[in-house]
């Protein structure tokens, strides 16, 4: 399962990232958790706002820090 | 950061630890001002004003909906309303460096266009609660309102002057589907909401009311007498609301954010201070830089004087606020108010690692002619300020 975070490096978007991992931890889900940071490729996601959250292609959260157990209910499907 | 950088930073600090001379009576006295500076912050600027500032800005974050703003940046919304909106919403979107850039890109590549994305980038940091009520408070009203206003202005004929010289590039932009923020669900009305901001808002007012001057009649004298009861007041109305209209989840949320835009900021501002302190010194009071060399470069109202000045906010970097206490230490040791102006109109939105990330996103053309437009709009808002205020 391919994750990605987008965001440029500010605190939301580190305790973002931390909260995936954390999710891929505790449901023990074979993930890649990767950052974006580069503005361009943000914005060919089409997010207005960061942190984002990218789960295979598909846009979870944007704007947000996700709760980690909401992550888990994305990482199900 | 690299590691490379920070042994170059550790080289850096080492070789001023070993070659300035500490024990020179200019370098004293310097070092003297800086922390002088920082003190007058301290005592006079941090509680009343900064931290109640800290506290709005905080909720703005929190309780303003950001997706009720972003959707008129769509690429069907009327332009109109993308220029008013993109001008002003600097206010409530720009208090975290997290959202600028990338709704940047977002609006230029997917949304509104070349247009309402350069206004939005301009108007931002120079519009933020937090950077005009500190330019308010430290440098005079006159100059935090001239601020706010041609900072509004410039947005919209920046923008403009942008989708007018690139329109053709803008009608083959890629559409694509937006992702807006998604929308909280609030237990609160908006008059509610309204409120409770207008009641920090309030507070912050009351809470660093300047003494009137000697002998003078009327209001002020009466207001400034009440200030702390008034104060008061308006804080146990402040608790009330929060105790009634808000789940204990977002008064945490609040003081969350809250709390990290102080961690953000006060450390730069603190530096910024003693920056400015350390080269400037406090007004009246001489430091590194002699007072003369500030008169000859940016002294009076000349068109080199707002020109230089708009030059160089451009190019430098000021990190958040950081603005306020260079152009205190500046304006003491001399500068003009017209300069004044065209410095924080031109500096806050423009720096070259700024420049560097636009120009990423748009293109080197574009990028210099937006940084053209801003430089040229700034030294004529500075003359024409200058020429007013005298």
């Amino acid at each position: 399962m391919e994750i990605k975070v987008l965001g440029p490096g500010c605190p939301r978007c580190q305790r973002t990232e931390q909260a995936v991992k954390d999710a891929v931890a505790e449901a023990g889900v074979d993930a890649t958790v990767e950052k974006v940071a580069d503005v361009m490729e943000i914005a060919k996601y089409g997010v207005f706002g960061t942190p984002a959250v990218v789960v295979e292609g598909e846009i979870k959260s944007v704007g947000k820090i996700p709760l980690v157990e909401e992550v888990k209910k994305w990482l199900q499907k | 950061m690299k590691e490379r950088t920070k042994l170059l930073l550790i080289v850096l600090t080492f070789q001023a630890c070993y070659y300035v001379p500490w024990d020179h009576a200019t370098i004293r006295q310097s070092g003297l001002e800086a922390f002088m500076m920082l003190q007058e912050y301290a005592r006079e600027h941090v509680l009343t004003c900064l931290v109640p500032a800290f506290f709005i800005a905080g909720a703005i974050a929190v309780f303003v909906s950001q997706a009720a703003v972003l959707k008129y940046f769509g690429a069907t919304t009327k332009k109109i309303l993308s220029y008013s909106v993109a001008s002003v919403s600097g206010t409530i979107l720009a208090v975290c460096s997290c959202t600028v850039l990338p709704l940047f890109a977002g609006i230029y590549t997917r949304g509104a266009g070349i247009g309402p994305a350069t206004a939005f980038l301009y108007s931002g940091p120079a519009i933020n609660v937090l950077a005009i009520v500190l330019t308010a408070r430290i440098l005079g009203w006159q100059l935090g309102l001239a601020r706010a206003v041609c900072a509004v202005f410039f947005a919209v004929i920046t923008g403009l002057l942008m989708a007018i010289i690139f329109r053709k590039d803008d009608a083959s932009r890629t559409a694509g589907e937006m992702y807006l923020p998604d929308e909280e669900k609030k237990g609160r009305s908006l008059l509610q909401d309204a409120l409770y901001m207008l009641t920090m808002v309030l507070i912050l007012i009351f809470a660093s009311f300047a003494g009137p001057p000697v002998g003078s009649t009327g209001l002020w004298p009466v207001i400034f007498a009440a200030k702390w009861y008034l104060t008061i007041a308006l804080l146990i109305v402040l608790a009330v609301m929060l105790n009634s209209w808000f789940t204990k989840d977002e008064q945490v949320a609040w003081v969350q954010s809250t709390w990290s835009f102080m961690k953000q900021i006060f450390p730069l501002l603190a530096a910024g201070v003693l920056a400015a302190g350390f080269m400037l010194g406090r007004p009246g009071y001489p430091a590194l830089i002699p007072d003369h060399y500030i008169q000859g470069l940016v002294g009076g109202n000349s068109l080199g004087a707002n020109f230089f000045a708009s030059v160089a906010g451009a190019l430098m970097y000021f990190a958040t606020l950081t603005e306020v206490p260079i152009l205190q230490g500046l304006i003491g040791a001399g500068m003009g108010k017209g300069p004044a102006l065209s410095l924080l109109l031109a500096g806050p939105a423009l720096s070259i690692p700024n420049m560097l990330v636009i120009g990423g996103v748009m293109g080197v053309k574009k990028t210099a002619t937006f940084c053209v437009i801003i430089v040229t709009l700034s030294t004529t808002a500075g003359m024409s300020y200058g020429w007013i205020a005298g």
